[in-house]
């Protein structure tokens, strides 16, 4: 992408290595000017734009759409349905590999969920467009639906999540609670969350003849890629998607999406370039949410305060064409030692858009129950919240019995606790005020989320002027890969920053993977690192095999790269520069490749995860309920840090969505028709700047010698984890009242605190 | 969207003649309209500009002691307008609680007064609404309405008037001057507003092609500026529309309340003038006791609509700590949280 302009300023010049320097973002000026494109922004000659109609009713058939009314609006062009739309080479609704999931791109008549596109109005403006789906005035034959928990009997998934077990335990469970002297059982329920990135998916399509050109926002280019040829029945090598910039991803971009294919479609039908930009309204249903779950914790305690048993199950919402079950239990496998532990699923089939990837998927529902009960289980045990956890610490991986290939979890509490004041803790619920009179309570909770890592592949190049070239078709989401990852880049050919030309965000480069499960930073990061080894072996061996070069014959002591230099391991005087090099041997460049993967025996020998200690401090009214966070302190050890200003932002971003978690995030669903009715971002309630208090994130030191040659274990989704618990037990901790219901609602602790 | 004449008349008189249409709507900021327009929730045929209209945003102080504010003065304008806020503090108070800077530097007063319900289903063209079309019938009755109307509802609609600038004017007596195919009237702003009844999709008062051209606030309404404050209950601590609100001024002399204004916002179609518990307040002592017993008294009438009974009893929690902060006395600044549960109390007080 050498269209992108990058920072050049002098905050990019490094001391030492680039790895760990707290850069600003590179592509932030052309952020801030508007200069960065994001697919929304491209607007080819020609282009129409097309908006899609989705439904009002949420299970039955599209008996009528008025497209005569629609296709006779001025500047309507076509109006494409499932009676007209151009062929498909493969059905939407096949699952062609476990993570295509069924999309709904008008291949019949069916509805299985309110907001599910069900026409296409293309136009030579966005304002015909939408008249034109005003004017489809659709009638339905409507069936009955099932929209709520209730209203269907649950069924025991073959996986959860992205495949795993939806059962899973050791020991004696049963036993265990029969020990136990204390008993904890409590019900929490979490709400749909529905994405809502500051950018819409959205996408221009433009065909020339087979070949297929796409601006579109994704965290997976050659997924994308993928799953567009296959439906389309073109090869891969002939689409080439463009997405240096995503205004947030958070599991929703990963995977190719209806609309998108819609789009798509589009384009093909009236053989001209199309834009397809979802409205905020219709980001209610196609395109993946954090579905529903009610989740039943029983944890059984000794008379010291220790586990005897925990057990999480969890009922999930799927949806009736496809699955995907929140494995919010799974979190109980990893944080407390307990000799036994039960993790279970179900999940019940309802009519709504299929559930998916949403920041911490699993682990940020699983967390705010289990922190819940944690911190209940400690109040009965007449125990501190964090002494409690503490003597439930897991030394090894409770469920598998593997060590940790690094957990510096101890210093995270330490450091936060420290930071917080948590000491001066009262026991008590109830039994602090600040000078206005409000209640005041402070909580915490535990954060994890495994390291995890994909298969990618880098190219870098080292050019006889000496500068070099890291190619990856990586994904900044707006997490910083930009700048972390050309981080990794320059260090990788021992070069500047500035000598390190770094591309990206593009499908004709090197696949890198998913950018999911937190995974992105170490898995494009480690292909790098190896393109770059590899790229400075082949540079080596040019020197070494060349009586000219200072290093001829240095072969058995090996050689250092350093500054765009080649040095002589043990020996300073002998050196020479890459452009001398490459020069003398008449090459203009070498070329290095680097494939990255998780490295199998490490997973096999450990349990790989980052960790956090999240503390907080709620301000409730006393008379109103409401509620206003005042302090978030959070500790994360989370491996090597690439560059900790990023870092800390992501942190930040999670551990404030794990307030938005806590009170503000739900999807209000009509019962009766399974409309959302909240479907904008006046009344479906994230955090504004006035809910986020005073943060602080400290980063704890922490090497791991396991997950990768790198040491990275990934930050995007730990800061939600344990944050939304932390809040949820201050409010506890400040009022008494144990909401188990999420978000939590004035209404709520006014009518528990009257109980 | 659909096609609509725009229209940009020159004078006041041109305005009424093009509003007057049928299927007209007049445009301020937009800030209400556009969304409702964008959404297929209303669909005029023809879009009146009001905004450059000559003379009417203005903030004047009139030789009789009231003040005039142009129906197109910006919310932001007038709640920093020195004068007028150091007069009007709960007005200001009750303008700075709502929306956001973006929202209070674009919206007009005149559109504040006009704006919109936020009920859900009013706002969702698949769901039967008597407002939007009449007749049609109310999906909110057994819908999501917890936070639908507690008082004046009728079982064809449920819906609130969202609006916190109303509240405080209906506190103060502000006047609502019109002007329409027959000339220009005032109306009182408790009098604009209309309850639902059987016909809800009649909001207010107004004829088509009336023009709201200013509010007045009268001078004795500046007698409460000692002891006027806004306050605001909500599910975020910023730009969120009120679960309820109230505007509550006191006049205090020896140590007993001589004049008292209460009225409640998000409960009611209209902002709700709490007469009778204002009555109760006078001569008595400006107490917790005193303050409960005209809670309840503006809540004697209230009942559910729905999932909504909690509101009863958060209005009575709402007016008796807004009378103790207007009792208390209004702060010399605006606080950093306007209308907030968590404005700061601690602090210096104005007058007191």
């Amino acid at each position: 992408m050498s269209d992108i302009q990058m920072n050049t300023a002098p905050a990019h010049r490094r001391h030492g290595s680039n790895i760990g320097q707290p850069l600003t973002r590179r592509d932030g000026v052309a952020k801030v000017t508007g200069a960065a494109p994001y697919a929304a922004d491209r607007h080819p000659d020609g282009m129409l734009h097309a908006v899609m109609a989705v439904s009002t009713i949420s299970h039955g058939r599209v008996v009528e759409l008025d497209t005569d009314a629609a296709s006779a609006h001025p500047g309507v062009v076509a109006v494409m349905t499932s009676e007209n739309r151009p062929p498909l080479a493969v059905d939407p609704d096949e699952k062609t590999n476990p993570f295509a999931f069924r999309l709904d791109a008008l291949q019949n008549d069916g509805v299985r969920y309110a907001g599910q596109p069900i026409a296409v109005v293309i136009a030579e403006t966005i304002e015909a467009a939408n008249e034109g789906v005003s004017l489809l005035n659709p009638c339905y034959a409507p069936e009955h639906p099932r929209v709520a928990l209730d209203q269907d009997d649950a069924f025991v998934p073959p996986v959860v999540g992205p495949g795993m077990p939806a059962e899973a335990g050791i020991g004696d469970v049963d036993k265990g609670m029969a020990d136990a002297v204390r008993r904890i059982e409590a019900v929490y329920e979490t709400p749909p969350q529905y994405h809502n990135a500051m950018e819409p998916h959205s996408i221009v399509a433009t065909w020339d003849g087979d070949r297929l050109n796409v601006d579109t926002p994704t965290q997976g280019l050659a997924l994308s890629q993928g799953r567009i040829a296959e439906l389309f029945g073109i090869a891969p090598e002939n689409i080439h998607i463009r997405s240096p910039f995503l205004g947030g991803g958070f599991g929703s971009k990963g995977l190719l999406s209806g609309p998108i294919a819609l789009g798509i479609l589009a384009a093909k039908m009236v053989e001209r370039p199309v834009k397809l930009v979802v409205r905020r309204d219709q980001m209610f249903g196609p395109l993946s949410h954090r579905g529903a779950t009610r989740q039943t914790l029983r944890l059984g305690v000794d008379g010291e305060g220790r586990l005897t048993a925990v057990s999480h199950h969890t009922l999930a919402t799927t949806s009736v064409h496809d699955d995907f079950v929140e494995p919010s239990s799974n979190v109980s496998q990893t944080i407390y030692a307990s000799p036994a532990i039960a993790t279970s699923h179900e999940a019940v089939r309802l009519h709504i858009g299929t559930p998916g990837f949403m920041r911490a998927p699993g682990e940020a529902s699983g967390s705010i129950a289990l922190e819940s009960a944690i911190d209940e289980a400690a109040y009965a045990c007449g125990m501190d919240p964090l002494a409690f956890r503490l003597a439930n610490y897991a030394e090894v991986e409770p469920i598998s019995g593997k060590p940790f290939s690094s957990k510096a979890l101890r210093e995270c509490y330490a450091q936060a606790a420290r930071k917080f004041g948590w000491a001066d803790r009262p026991l008590e619920p109830h039994s602090m005020r600040d000078a206005d009179g409000m209640l005041v309570g402070w909580g915490m909770g535990t954060a994890l989320f495994p390291a995890m890592m994909f298969e990618g592949h880098a190219r870098a190049l080292i050019r006889d002027d000496g500068t070099g070239a890291v190619e990856i078709g990586a994904h900044d989401m707006g997490q910083g890969a930009w700048t972390a990852l050309a981080q990794i880049a320059a260090d990788s050919l021992a070069l500047d920053l500035d000598s390190t030309d770094f591309r990206s965000g593009s499908s004709d480069l090197p696949d890198a993977g998913i950018a999911g499960g937190s995974g992105h930073t170490a898995t494009a990061g480690m292909a790098i690192h190896k393109a770059g080894e590899d790229a400075i072996a082949k540079l080596a061996a040019l020197a070494l095999a060349d009586q000219a070069s200072p290093l001829y014959g240095a072969g058995n002591a090996g050689v250092e790269a350093r500054d765009g230099h080649l040095f002589v391991s043990g020996d300073e005087g002998r050196s020479e520069s890459y452009a001398d090099i490459l020069r003398r041997a008449g090459k203009q460049q070498v070329e290095g490749n680097g494939t990255s993967a998780a490295n199998p025996d490490a997973q096999e020998q450990y349990s790989l995860n980052a960790h956090g200690a999240v503390f907080a401090e709620v301000k409730v009214d006393p008379d109103f309920g409401q509620v206003r966070v005042s302090r978030m302190v959070g500790a994360f050890a989370a491996g090597r840090i690439i560059n900790p200003r990023m870092v800390e932002s992501q942190l930040f971003g999670g551990m404030i969505w794990g307030l938005s978690f806590a009170l503000h995030e739900q999807a209000v669903t009509d019962r009766r028709t399974g409309r959302i009715m909240n479907a904008d971002l006046a009344e479906y309630h994230v955090p504004v700047n006035a809910d986020v208090p005073p943060m602080e994130c400290l980063l704890v030191p922490e090497e791991d010698a396991h997950v990768n040659a790198l040491g990275i274990k990934g930050v995007g989704e730990i800061g939600i984890t344990g944050s939304a618990g932390a809040i949820a037990n201050a409010v506890w901790h400040a009022t008494g009242a144990r909401i188990r219901n999420f978000p939590i609602s004035m209404d709520a602790i006014s009518g528990a605190r009257e109980r | 969207m659909k096609r609509f004449d725009y229209v940009r008349p020159a004078n006041i008189a041109d305005a009424i003649e093009a509003g007057s249409a049928p299927g007209a709507a007049y445009l301020g900021a937009g800030t209400n309209l556009i969304d409702l327009m964008k959404g297929d929730v209303v669909r005029p045929d023809r879009i009146v500009d009001i905004t450059r209209l000559p003379q009417l945003d203005a903030i004047e102080a009139l030789p009789d002691g009231d003040f005039r504010v142009g129906a197109l003065v910006r919310n932001a304008d007038l709640a920093y307008h020195p004068d007028f806020a150091a007069k009007f503090p709960l007005v200001a108070e009750a303008l700075l609680s709502g929306a956001s800077a973006q929202l209070r530097n674009a919206a007009t007063i005149g559109g504040n007064l006009l704006q919109r319900t936020r009920c859900r289903y009013f706002y969702d063209p698949a769901s039967a609404c008597n407002k939007r079309e009449s007749g049609a019938g109310c999906d909110a009755i057994e819908g999501e309405n917890r936070t639908h109307a507690i008082l004046g509802w009728s079982k064809e609609c449920t819906a609130t008037h969202p609006s916190d600038l109303c509240v405080a004017l209906a506190a103060l007596d502000a006047v609502v001057e019109v002007e329409g195919a027959s000339g220009r009237r005032d109306v009182p702003l408790v009098d604009l507003h209309r309850l639902p009844g059987d016909t809800p999709d009649r909001e207010t008062d107004l004829a088509p092609g009336d023009l709201i051209v200013a509010i007045r606030l009268p001078a004795q309404s500046a007698g409460f500026a000692r002891h006027a404050r806004y306050l605001k209950i909500r599910e975020r601590t910023s730009y969120a529309f009120a679960m309820v609100s109230a505007g509550a001024a006191l006049e205090i002399e020896n140590g007993a309340i001589r004049r008292a204004r209460i009225a409640l916002g998000a409960v009611a179609a209209k902002p709700w003038r709490a007469v009778a518990a204002e009555a109760a307040l006078e001569g008595a002592t400006p107490d917790t006791a005193a303050f409960e017993r005209a809670a309840d008294i503006a809540l004697s009438d209230a009942r559910a609509s729905g999932d909504n009974a909690f509101k009863i009893d958060l209005a009575r929690r709402v007016i008796v700590r807004a009378l103790l902060r207007a009792a208390a006395g209004t702060p010399n600044r605006m606080p950093a949280l306007p209308g907030s549960a968590f404005a700061p109390t601690a602090g210096e007080l104005d007058h007191v």
